[in-house]
C-alpha cells in the first residue's frame, strides 16, 4: 500500500469518529470549542504516531500472551511523557483539557490501531497509519467543536459570526454534545450513500 | 514472557524518570510565572516585590494564601460551590479592601457560560467590580449591585463569595485601629 | 450526611456518563438490551470500587512517599487491567451465561475511561463536586461506588429506551448510532434538571 493510500484511508474510509465510532469520550468531552477539539485531536495524534511506531518495532519481540499489557505500558508511558511536556510548555492546554490528557491512555483508537495495524505492519507504514487516523480524528473533533461553539455562542475559534445572545447554550453543555454528534453522523451516513 | 513485560516496564519507567527530570524545572517555572503574572495583573503593576507570604487557615472555607507586596495585597481564595465545582480566584486588594483587580486561577465552570468569569467582572466587563469595596458584594438578584453573568448566577455567586472572602480575611488580619482609620476615610 | 450528599451528587447531579463524558464507549456499545446493561453496570461497579481502593492506596503509600507521581498513569492502568482479568476469571466460573452475554465488552472495561478517570480524580482529591472537604479513603471509595451506580442507572435507562426504540420506524439516515446519540442527548437534558440540587442539599444538611 502506498503512503498516501494509508493516510487517506485513516481520514475518510476508516475515520475513527464517524465510521469506526471509537474514542467517544474525548470526542464529546473536549469539543466545547473548536480550539479545544483541535488541541485534543493533535495530542491524540502525537501519541498515536509514536505508539504505532514503537509497537511496530517491538511487535516481533513481544510474546502473544503479554501483547496487550505490553502495548498498554508503552501507550501509558507515551501519554505520561506528553502530559509532562504539556504541563511544562503549554500550561493553557493543560488547563482546558485537564483530566482528558491522562485519559488518552484508554482511548480505544490508540489500542485499536496498535492491535489492528501496528502489530501487523512495518514501522514506516504504521507511522503513516497513525498520521492518517490522527488527522481524521483531529478533523472530526475540530468540526464538532466548531459546530458546538457556533451554535452555542455564535463564535468559531473566537471569531464572532453572530451575536452571542442568539446562540443556543445547550450546545456548549453536555446534551448538545450528544445531539450535535448524532446529527453529524446522520449527515455522514447520508453522504456515504 | 514475563521477562519481556518486565523489560518493557523497566525501560518505560526509566524513560519517564528521565523526562520527568528534564521537565520538572520547566513545570515549576511555569507555575511560578503564572503566579507572579497573576499577582502583577491583579495589583495593576508592572513590577511587584512580594514581601511576605502567609497562609490563613479556616475550617469551613479552607486555606487562603496571602501575598503581601509593596503595591498592595493579593489573596488567593477558593469557593467550593461553583456550578462545576471549585472556583479559585486571586484578588488584589488596596487600602480599605478596595478591589484593584482579580484573576481566575482555577475553574471547572461550563465553557461559554460560567467560564466567562475571567472577563465579565473586569473593568470593561458588564459586571465590573474593580474599584468597589469587597466584603459584601452581591449579585442584583440577591439585592446587590453586581450584574451576574447571563445564565450563570451560581458561578457569579461563587465568584463574589470568593472575592468577599478575600476582602474579609484581609480586614480580619489588619489591626483594629488601621481599619477604623479606613472607615473614617470612607 | 456528607455520604448522602455524595450519593445524590455522583448519581444524579454530576452523572459520570451524561455530564462528565466518561465511559461513553460501553454506554453506547452495551445498551441494546436491559439485561446486558445491568450486567455491565454490575461488572463496572465492582471493578471501579475495587480499583479506586487499590489505586488510592498506591498513590498515598507508594507514589507520593517515593516521589514517583509521574508513574501514576502506568501504575493505575496496570492495576485496572489486572482487576479486570480477575473479574473475567471469576465470572467465567460463577456465571457462564453472563460471561457469554458480556462477551467482548468485558476486557473493554480496562479501556473504560470512567475507571481510570475516577481513580485519578480520587487519588488527587479533585473529585469533590459537593463542596465538602473530603480527600479521605472512605469518602473516595464511596464516591467511586456512587459513580458506578450512576453509570449503571444511566446505562439501564438508556437500554430501556433503546429497546423501545428498536420497535420504531426510524428514518434511514438516523438509524443506529445517530438516533442513539440524540436520545442520549435528551437523557442528558433530563439529568440537567438535577443541577443545583447538591447545593440546596448542602444547605439543608448545614454542611456549608
Amino acid at each position: 500500500m502506498s503512503a498516501l493510500k494509508i493516510i487517506t484511508n485513516g481520514i475518510v474510509k476508516e475515520n475513527p469518529t464517524f465510521v469506526l465510532l471509537l474514542g467517544m469520550c474525548p470526542t464529546l468531552g473536549t469539543t466545547s470549542s473548536a480550539l479545544n477539539g483541535m488541541s485534543m485531536g493533535l495530542a491524540t495524534m502525537a501519541v498515536l504516531i509514536c505508539s504505532n511506531f514503537i509497537i511496530s518495532l517491538i511487535r516481533d519481540l513481544v510474546p502473544n500472551a503479554v501483547r496487550i499489557p505490553s502495548f498498554v505500558v508503552v501507550i501509558a508511558s507515551l501519554v505520561t511523557v506528553l502530559q509532562m511536556l504539556i504541563k511544562a510548555y503549554a500550561p493553557d492546554l493543560d488547563k482546558s483539557l485537564g483530566l482528558f490528557i491522562p485519559l488518552i491512555v484508554v482511548n480505544c483508537i490508540i489500542l485499536g490501531r496498535a492491535e489492528a495495524f501496528a502489530a501487523k505492519n512495518s514501522p514506516l507504514d504504521s507511522i503513516y497509519d497513525g498520521l492518517g487516523i490522527g488527522i481524521g480524528f483531529t478533523l472530526a473533533l475540530t468540526l464538532l467543536g466548531a459546530i458546538r461553539e457556533l451554535l452555542g455562542t455564535g463564535k468559531v475559534f473566537d471569531l464572532t459570526l453572530f451575536p452571542e445572545s442568539y446562540g443556543a447554550l445547550v450546545f456548549v453543555l453536555a446534551p448538545g454534545a450528544f445531539i450535535a454528534l448524532g446529527y453529524l453522523i446522520a449527515i455522514v451516513n447520508k453522504l456515504k450513500k | 514472557m514475563a521477562t519481556v513485560l518486565t523489560l518493557i516496564s523497566v525501560i518505560s519507567a526509566g524513560a519517564l524518570a528521565y523526562v520527568n527530570k528534564q521537565t520538572a524545572p520547566a513545570i515549576q517555572e511555569v507555575k511560578n510565572k503564572q503566579l507572579s503574572d497573576g499577582i502583577k495583573a491583579v495589583l495593576g503593576a508592572d513590577e511587584v516585590v512580594v514581601q511576605k507570604t502567609d497562609t490563613l487557615h479556616d475550617e469551613v472555607k479552607g486555606d487562603a494564601i496571602v501575598y503581601y507586596t509593596d503595591k498592595g495585597t493579593a489573596l488567593q481564595t477558593t469557593d467550593a460551590k461553583g456550578f462545576g465545582g471549585k472556583l479559585t480566584v486571586l484578588v488584589g486588594l488596596g487600602e480599605g479592601g478596595k478591589i484593584l483587580g482579580y484573576e481566575v486561577m482555577e475553574t471547572s465552570e461550563t465553557p461559554g457560560l460560567g467560564a466567562k468569569a475571567d472577563k465579565w467582572f473586569q473593568k470593561d466587563g458588564k459586571g465590573n467590580i474593580i474599584g468597589k469595596t469587597g466584603g459584601t458584594l452581591k449579585v442584583t438578584k440577591d439585592g446587590g449591585e453586581v450584574d451576574a453573568i447571563t445564565a450563570s448566577t451560581i458561578t457569579s455567586r461563587a465568584f463574589l463569595r470568593a472575592v468577599n472572602d478575600a476582602a474579609n480575611r484581609l480586614s480580619g488580619t489588619m489591626p483594629a485601629e488601621e481599619s477604623s482609620i479606613n472607615n473614617t476615610k470612607n | 450526611m456528607a455520604y448522602i450528599l455524595i450519593f445524590i451528587t455522583a448519581i444524579f447531579v454530576n452523572n459520570v456518563v451524561l455530564s462528565q463524558f466518561l465511559g461513553i464507549c460501553p454506554f453506547l456499545g452495551v445498551s441494546k438490551k436491559v439485561e446486558t446493561a445491568a450486567g455491565m453496570g454490575a461488572a463496572v461497579a465492582f471493578v471501579l470500587t475495587l480499583s479506586t481502593l487499590v489505586t488510592y492506596l498506591i498513590q498515598t503509600q507508594v507514589l507520593i512517599p517515593f516521589h514517583l507521581e509521574y508513574l501514576q498513569t502506568i501504575a493505575f492502568i496496570l492495576v485496572i487491567a489486572a482487576l479486570v482479568q480477575m473479574v473475567e476469571i471469576i465470572l467465567k466460573k460463577v456465571s457462564p451465561a453472563l460471561y457469554q452475554a458480556l462477551g467482548v465488552f468485558l476486557p473493554l472495561i480496562t479501556t473504560n475511561c470512567c475507571i481510570l478517570g475516577v481513580a485519578i480524580l480520587v487519588a488527587e482529591g479533585t473529585y469533590d463536586h459537593t463542596g465538602i472537604e473530603s480527600a479521605g479513603l472512605l469518602t473516595g471509595v464511596w464516591y467511586a461506588l456512587c459513580t458506578a451506580l450512576g453509570f449503571g442507572l444511566a446505562l439501564i435507562i438508556f437500554a430501556g429506551i433503546r429497546e423501545q426504540l428498536s420497535l420504531m420506524d426510524i428514518p434511514k439516515g438516523m438509524q443506529g448510532m445517530s438516533i442513539a446519540l440524540v436520545t442520549a442527548g435528551l437523557l442528558a437534558m433530563a439529568f440537567m434538571g438535577f443541577s443545583g440540587v447538591n447545593n440546596g442539599l448542602a444547605r439543608l444538611f448545614e454542611l456549608q
